[in-house]
């Protein structure tokens, strides 16, 4: 008689199979069963977040760094809800999450039982799938198709629903075989032909540049070799979007910087001009394409994605190759040697007027700000703590706001999986608990979350975690008391009304950290940010680094609302002159 | 402010809407039908009609018939966001105007008149199939199938003769000939 397994143990279980070390989560009503059963499996560690949102962005900083599936389990109820903003940034983001959550058991579903909530309903237009377990005999299965799904083809959140009875009930386990194919849904959809037309348009280009996206950073670090090769093969000018800064060393000659809202000015030049653009996987956001009956208007577009409905959604392509990252970039190198040998010694001739175009939008230096011997300003913090932290192979998080773009334009990443951002949703809140993911992933690694002032609160009660697991996480403030972005835009857009962007009652950000049993440090002048920044990496305990920057800087260059890639605003003094008028003030 | 319809982006040109029907098969599972559904209603596509029957009880496979209308492009995204569902088996898409498709819709009118009106009602309603399902001295149901313009179309000129109810499914589907979509 083959022995019975309770439904609790059975999670555990799959948990195991899956290899999984860590679980982010929240005890409650709805899962004591489960939470009764982790001292039997010494292999998987629980971290207790604050609050579930805590657990699924902590979750996601753990997948975007590590590359493995983030783990989270809460309860039924408040605990499922307030996992729902997580779930929905790794939606956006394509991270592979599986969240676990506790149900009121199957015979009290549907009676308004108190802490009950239609879970699979609430989470379906927010989960790449989701189940209710209804059958202790589906649970083993339902788990690891659950992995499955989360981690195969474009990444994403997926959500299992256990109701309390059935984490009682008792079953045989069976570890799961593979089926081939989950209704017959295949990633690699792409021809040697594709592969063919893609590099008879690369060897015609004249004006040709890489627009690279997460998707390189999703299909693994081999991707980003295989990128690298592809770029220096052909001699093609990159640019990033901000999900892809990583895959291409940002220090390198071809790197143009990232592209977008506030991307630079050669990158958004480049894009705007070009006559081939090769996209490999990023998906024409709004943020990146700026008006789109003027994106790119003389070029033909390569779209490499392993999500179809990504291609054509936004902007109409030439050339889609459906497929894996990391083998379509396998075949291009494969027969971009067999065909074209020295290709980037052979056709540097024909792309070199290109690259002089590029060097001359290159010399406006458009990331450029201009700097103050009295207060910080952001930009320089930034450069400051990218120089001081440079050798160190950090990961770096950010919340959502200016300080996350201005990490973005002046952190330079030369690693994929070093840089987790919430793109997609723009979740204030994000990088505190994801530093925590992220420090829990890489124990020995220097994690900082650059922070604005007014993000970071939304979730500093995971302050507390880090220091409860002696996690050295390192939080660097720019303070500049207001919502930076918020405040740029009533600024640009509202006439200097700046209703409600001001924080008039911020913390004591050293009190605070001393209360939670941290370390606080504040830094107040330019002459001082050094050693502060110093004595912050030094400290071999979580921080609270509180800089005090200029309230009033704006960040720049930037693509107006409504407005095209060749028509930016690159600072204070273009700002007066092409002031934002008419239908371009009703975007955001 | 003169458009504000959407706050992210000036809309483009408007492209030309067709009229499509798309063939779902499904898994019969809990909650599919939702998931189908919001798909359509999260991304803003329009639904004209839907219906829904489990056509293989031994793999438990639903069908599922949509008559949608969108621009190429948006149907384009239709088929490739309902292929990503994981229940989802496969989709097939015709225009309306196809000629090797059936379309049929199914509609029960219920007439309350005089005999003379009856008799009258259930011929007009010669041309399409009709089919008594139920009569009494002053009340009758008929069932017709037909298309969907036939049917407003019919739906309209019948209250002359006493119709009182109306009910009528959403369009299915089939090939023509011997070719089965696969």
């Amino acid at each position: 008689m083959p022995k019975l397994y309770s439904g609790a143990e059975i999670v555990f279980k799959c948990l195991e199979d899956q290899n999984v070390s860590h679980i982010f989560g929240y005890p409650g009503g709805a899962v004591l069963p489960i939470y009764d059963e982790l001292k039997n499996f010494n292999s998987i560690k629980h971290i207790l977040v604050r609050h579930e949102q805590g657990a699924g962005h902590a979750a996601e900083g753990y997948a975007r760094s590590s590359g493995k599936p983030g783990v989270l389990l809460v309860t039924s109820g408040p605990g499922a809800t307030n996992a729902v903003t997580a779930l929905t940034d790794a939606y956006m983001d394509s991270v592979p999450l599986v969240c676990i959550t506790g149900q009121v058991p199957t015979h009290l579903i549907g009676t308004d039982a108190f802490q009950e909530c239609d879970t699979t309903g609430i989470t379906r237009p927010c989960t790449k799938h989701n189940w209710l377990v209804k059958d202790i005999n589906d649970l083993a299965e339902i788990m690891h198709k659950a992995f499955e799904v989360a981690t195969t083809g474009r990444p994403g959140p997926v959500l299992v629903d256990i109701p309390k009875d059935i984490q009682f009930q008792k079953t045989k386990y069976k570890n799961y075989q593979k089926v081939k194919k989950l209704n017959g849904k295949s990633h690699d959809n792409f021809s040697q032909k594709n592969i063919d037309d893609l590099i008879g348009l690369i060897s015609k280009a004249k004006k040709p540049i890489f627009y690279t996206g997460g998707g390189v950073v999703n299909s693994g670090p081999k991707a980003s070799e295989l990128l690298r090769e592809l770029v220096y093969a052909t001699g093609f000018p990159i640019t990033s979007t901000l999900q892809g800064l990583g895959c291409f060393p940002a220090d390198d000659n071809q790197f143009l910087g990232m592209l977008g809202m506030h991307g630079t000015y050669e990158a958004n030049n480049a894009m705007y001009s070009c006559d081939l653009m090769i996209n490999i996987g990023a998906r024409f956001d709004d943020r990146i394409t700026g008006k789109i009956d003027e994106f790119s208007p003389k070029s033909k577009k390569v779209h490499i994605d392993i999500d179809p409905s990504s291609i054509n959604k936004n902007v109409k392509v030439d050339l889609p190759i459906v497929g894996d990252i990391k083998s379509v970039l396998t075949s291009t190198l494969k027969t971009l040697k067999k065909s074209k040998k020295n290709f980037s010694k052979s056709n540097k001739h024909q792309i070199s007027n290109w690259w002089e175009k590029i060097q001359r939008w290159r010399s406006k230096r458009s990331l450029d700000y201009i700097g103050s011997e009295e207060t910080i300003k952001p930009q320089y913090a930034i450069e400051r703590l990218y120089e001081l932290t440079k050798d160190r192979d950090a990961y770096i998080t950010t919340e959502v706001g200016q300080h996350q773009m201005w990490a973005a334009q002046h952190y330079k990443f030369n690693k994929p999986n070093r840089w987790m951002t919430s793109g997609g949703l723009g979740t204030m809140g994000y990088g505190l608990p994801a530093a925590v993911g992220v420090q829990i992933a890489h124990p020995k690694k220097l994690v900082v979350d650059i922070a604005g002032e007014a993000s970071v609160l939304m979730t500093m009660q995971e302050m507390s975690t880090a220091v409860q697991y002696n996690l050295p996480i390192k939080i660097f403030i720019l303070n500049n008391e207001y919502m930076g972005m918020v405040r740029q835009w009533q600024e640009l857009l509202h006439d200097k009304n700046y209703s409600e962007s001001y924080t008039a009652a911020l913390p004591d950000f050293v009190k605070m950290a001393e209360a939670y049993g941290c370390v606080g440090i504040r830094a107040k002048t330019p002459e001082e940010l050094d050693d502060k920044i110093i004595e912050m990496l030094n400290t071999d305990r979580p921080v609270i680094f509180d800089c005090l920057v200029d309230k009033q800087e704006n960040c720049f260059p930037m693509i107006p609302s409504g407005k095209p890639h060749n028509q930016m605003l690159l600072g204070p003094k273009d700002q007066k002159e092409k002031k934002i008028t008419g239908k371009g003030r009703t975007l955001v | 402010m003169a458009n504000l319809k959407s706050a992210y982006s000036i809309a483009g040109k408007k492209q030309k809407n067709d009229t499509h029907i798309i063939v779902v098969w499904v898994d019969n599972e809990a909650g599919v039908l939702a998931r189908v559904v919001g798909l359509f209603s999260g991304r803003g596509y329009n639904i004209e009609s839907l219906a829904v029957a489990e056509v293989d009880q031994k793999q438990n496979i639903s069908r599922i018939t949509i008559v949608t209308t969108g621009t190429p492009q948006v149907i384009d995204q239709i088929k490739l966001q309902l292929k990503k569902l994981v229940p989802v088996h496969k989709v097939a898409d015709f225009k309306r105007e196809d000629k090797n498709v059936i379309f049929k819709e199914m509609a029960l009118f219920k007439f309350v008149a005089n005999n003379k009106k009856l008799i009258s009602a259930l011929n007009a309603c010669r041309n399409y199939n009709p089919v008594v399902l139920d009569q009494t001295k002053k009340s009758q149901v008929i069932q017709i199938t037909a298309l969907r313009r036939e049917i407003d179309k019919m739906s309209k000129n019948l209250t002359k003769f006493g119709l009182v109810s109306v009910s009528r499914t959403g369009a299915v589907a089939m090939t023509r000939g011997s070719d089965v979509f696969k």
